[in-house]
């Protein structure tokens, strides 16, 4: 059933497994292959344990909007999502250097930049991570916050406080 | 041909060539990939002179394959092989890592590599280049500080292949810790923080070769099954399956310990002295309440997450990282060294990981070390700290010896068959009652002397991997625990573990069909494929090595120990008697079609086309 109200993709680092189904549903549905690069949201493990999904934060004012030279990135204003428009789309990367997560990334293979279009209302990544019961994944209401754009964090970053969450001192070592 | 990336890349260390290599279709159809590839590699290369050939030296070959099935049948794994220097026959050893999604992603099913470096090298894998490369900076690394310096350097290079556009994921790697490097016998090849391919000792050969690390990354897709819409059907069919069985994904195999000790009586205590114990902090529910931070760690595509991860929180050893540990890890650097502590071994595997050492091998060296201290044979002066069950400092330090190969830890790094042969002849005793070897390899943590575990009394005595506690030897020779189905599932290459659940199995030739189009039958994999590959991992165990041959029917046997009877516990007084066991072999041979001393019959290896293996073990008649 697909979601019409905005609503939010909740990230819970600690619970990932790693498992890397959401990487293989988000190609599955976009490529028709399971690619996990060419995935819109992509698994790191910068240090083993430490993964980290990284996805687009869908901020309130999303910064790569106005970085695109050749406006190929339009908001869509339903899901509170951003899209690109392929075909104008020229991966000069301009929108991954404006985010404050680095987040989209680029096809690689095709000529244009990848970020998540929230399935039109319907995330597969959502729904393999529940489906496999991880939970590091979940649709939650959109509410007005500023808080979403926080969320676009380098992978380093998150790895570091996850490394610090779960291992404490120790931790600070392995980032 | 569908499921397979199409080429394999063939590395020459002496004289750094690197070339393709195809296997034919019809090699691919019967010998499927991994474990079952590996073999019918290694025999074609080296079969001719297989006694003569040092699995230490430039002459041995390393695989590591991925199989058709990798990426697809939930949690990938690798499989490692070559001529191993625990048995001197052939061990496919798998990992569970996404390394070998990155070499399918690339391009690659698997890597070949023979000869040896001069220098310490890693091995660099992408989609367009294979590099030979200075692991100068590398060698001597732990696996901690390797997999840090791995991954900031392998994202740097990948990063300027993008003109540093985007935020570039970190390459796979599996590699060796300082007892690889040191050529211990029980080193493991490692994967992620600490999986380990253990049983073969492939750490040690990749030390021999001076190869410090295989590290790949891809950027293409799996390659496409041959009915994509059946595959995905099935992996959701799986993972139901596989989401119903709730014990195992929320303890992985931890949940075994205590259940193995106190109510199977199957759990090494003690260097097998012991098969029970009642230490309930043995318990899953222990590690999980103390020590766990994640509470699922998975694999590329599975569902189950058995590994957690562990760390202590109080105590000397905060600051040790390991996974759960499994259950083969709580018993062999837990109860079968007298520590029954989840905080003390979590440090013990947190070291044995980071060496690079086996946790199964590695922990039988050190259980058989503290026997030998029990009893006088070693003393305080030759090893300069006294070493008694349960203390796990003392262990540490025995750790350290056997991995630098200082003092006595220079024989003991030999494993610990030939440790015991050596140090038997030095101390003029006969050291085999405390030797718990099949074939050289170390047993895997599951006694056979309560009969309530599920390996046979010749699940060891006659597996073609000696005491792998995966790949058993068992009757009927086509049931699940039998080593001709766990084959397939390391040549697939694929978790076995994933293979449990009720309702996966059934569905293991299906889903070779579906990836590969070949139509796959029970009947043909169980009489022909699977006993074609099991052949020649016997003739390989039978015509041995420079270091040793293994007798057939006299070797085909248990450690001596577990014809004792058990010392305590409900099953006190149970054990395996000779004749038992020997009634077994025999009916096990016959199932096989070798004749009454365990030689594979001449008719059948000439109906399986193992004409070259016929010819050679035919002196053995």
């Amino acid at each position: 059933m697909e979601i019409n109200t905005p609503f939010w993709i909740m990230r819970d680092h600690i619970k990932c497994s790693g498992c890397r189904r959401c990487e293989i549903a988000c190609s599955l549905k976009h490529e028709g292959k399971i690619w996990p690069e060419a995935s819109r949201i992509r698994i790191f493990m910068l240090f083993p344990g430490l993964e980290v999904a990284h996805l687009c934060a869908q901020c309130e004012d999303p910064k790569c909007i106005k970085s695109c030279p050749v406006e190929a990135i339009t908001v869509n204003l339903d899901l509170k999502c951003v899209n690109i428009d392929n075909e104008k789309c020229i991966a000069c990367g301009n929108c991954i250097k404006v985010c404050p997560g680095h987040i989209p990334t680029i096809h690689p293979t095709k000529n244009s930049a990848l970020i998540c279009d929230l399935c039109d209302g319907n995330p597969e990544c959502v729904k393999a991570c529940q489906e496999t019961r991880f939970n590091c994944l979940y649709i939650v209401p959109r509410e007005s916050s500023s808080q979403y754009g926080l969320f676009a964090q380098t992978p380093e970053e998150v790895s570091k406080n996850l490394a610090i969450s779960l291992f404490g001192e120790k931790g600070k070592e392995l980032i | 041909m569908r499921g397979y990336a199409g080429k394999f890349i063939d590395i020459n260390l002496t004289n750094q060539t690197i070339k393709d290599y195809k296997f034919s279709e019809e090699d691919l159809q019967n010998y499927v990939g991994g474990r079952g590839l590996s073999v019918k590699l290694l025999w074609d290369r080296l079969g001719e002179h297989w006694d003569e050939v040092d699995p230490l030296s430039p002459e041995n070959i390393l695989t590591f394959f991925t199989g058709p099935l990798t990426g697809y049948w939930p949690g990938a794994r690798l499989c490692i092989s070559g001529k191993s220097p625990q048995s001197m026959g052939i061990v496919g050893s798998t990992i569970g890592c996404e390394l070998p999604i990155e070499l399918k992603c690339a391009g690659i099913d698997g890597v070949i590599v023979s000869g040896r470096s001069e220098k310490p090298i890693y091995l660099w894998v992408t989609d367009d280049k294979v590099e030979i490369c200075d692991a100068k900076h590398l060698w001597g690394m732990k696996g901690i500080d390797f997999l840090k310096t791995i991954s900031k350097e392998g994202r740097e290079i990948l990063k300027k292949d993008y003109q540093n556009k985007r935020e570039v994921k970190e390459p796979q790697s599996v590699y060796i810790g300082p007892a690889g490097e040191n050529q211990v016998r029980a080193a493991a090849v490692i994967g992620k923080l600490s999986h380990g391919a253990g049983y073969g000792g492939y750490g040690a050969v990749m030390g021999s070769k001076n190869l410090k690390a295989l590290v790949v990354k891809g950027h293409g897709p799996l390659p496409e099954p041959y009915d994509f819409e059946k595959t995905l059907h099935l992996i959701k069919e799986l993972t139901n399956n596989i989401l119903a069985s709730d014990f195992r994904r929320r303890w992985g195999t931890s949940w075994f310990s205590y259940h193995a000790g106190n109510t199977l009586s199957a759990e090494p205590v003690r260097n097998w002295q012991e098969e029970w114990h009642d230490e309930k902090t043995q318990g899953c529910q222990w590690y999980e309440q103390r020590v766990w931070v994640k509470r699922y760690w998975a694999d590329f595509g599975c569902p189950t997450g058995c590994m957690k991860l562990s760390t202590p929180k109080i105590g000397k050893y905060i600051g040790a990282l390991t996974d759960n540990p499994d259950y083969e890890l709580m018993a062999y650097e837990g109860t079968n060294l007298g520590i029954f502590t989840p905080e003390e071994n979590v440090y013990l595997s947190s070291l044995v990981d980071d060496n690079g050492l086996c946790g199964i091998q590695g922990g039988n060296i050190l259980g058989f070390t503290a026997e030998l201290f029990q009893r006088g044979i070693i003393t305080r002066e030759e090893l300069s700290f006294e070493l008694k069950w349960g203390d796990a400092d003392a262990f540490a330090k025995l750790i350290e010896l056997i991995v630098t190969r200082k003092g006595l830890g220079n024989i003991l790094a030999e494993g610990t068959h030939f440790a015991s042969e050596i140090l038997g002849k030095q101390k003029g005793l006969d050291l085999s009652l405390y030797n718990i070897t099949t074939k050289g390899i170390a047993l895997g943590a599951h006694g056979i002397r309560s009969g309530l575990d599920y390996p046979h009394a010749i699940s060891y005595a006659l597996s073609s991997q000696g005491g792998d506690h995966t790949s058993c030897a068992y009757l009927p020779i086509d049931h699940p625990t039998s080593e001709l189905t766990v084959l397939l599932n390391d040549s697939g290459v694929h978790c076995n573990f994933n293979t449990y659940p009720t309702g996966t199995r059934s569905k293991l030739f299906e889903f070779y069909t579906a990836v590969r189009g070949w139509p796959m039958e029970k009947e043909t994999w169980y009489n022909t494929d699977a006993k074609r590959i099991i052949n020649i991992q016997r003739a390989a165990l039978l015509l041995g090595g420079p270091e040793v041959k293994w007798r057939s029917k006299i070797d085909d046997i248990n450690p001596k120990r577990f014809y004792e009877p058990l010392p305590n516990g409900p099953y006190k007084g149970k054990t395996k008697t000779v004749e038992e066991v020997d009634a077994y072999i025999q009916e096990y041979y016959s199932a096989m079609n070798w004749d009454q001393n365990g030689i594979p019959l001449s008719q059948e290896l000439q109906r399986l086309k193992l004409d070259s293996v016929d010819k050679k073990i035919g002196k053995y008649r």
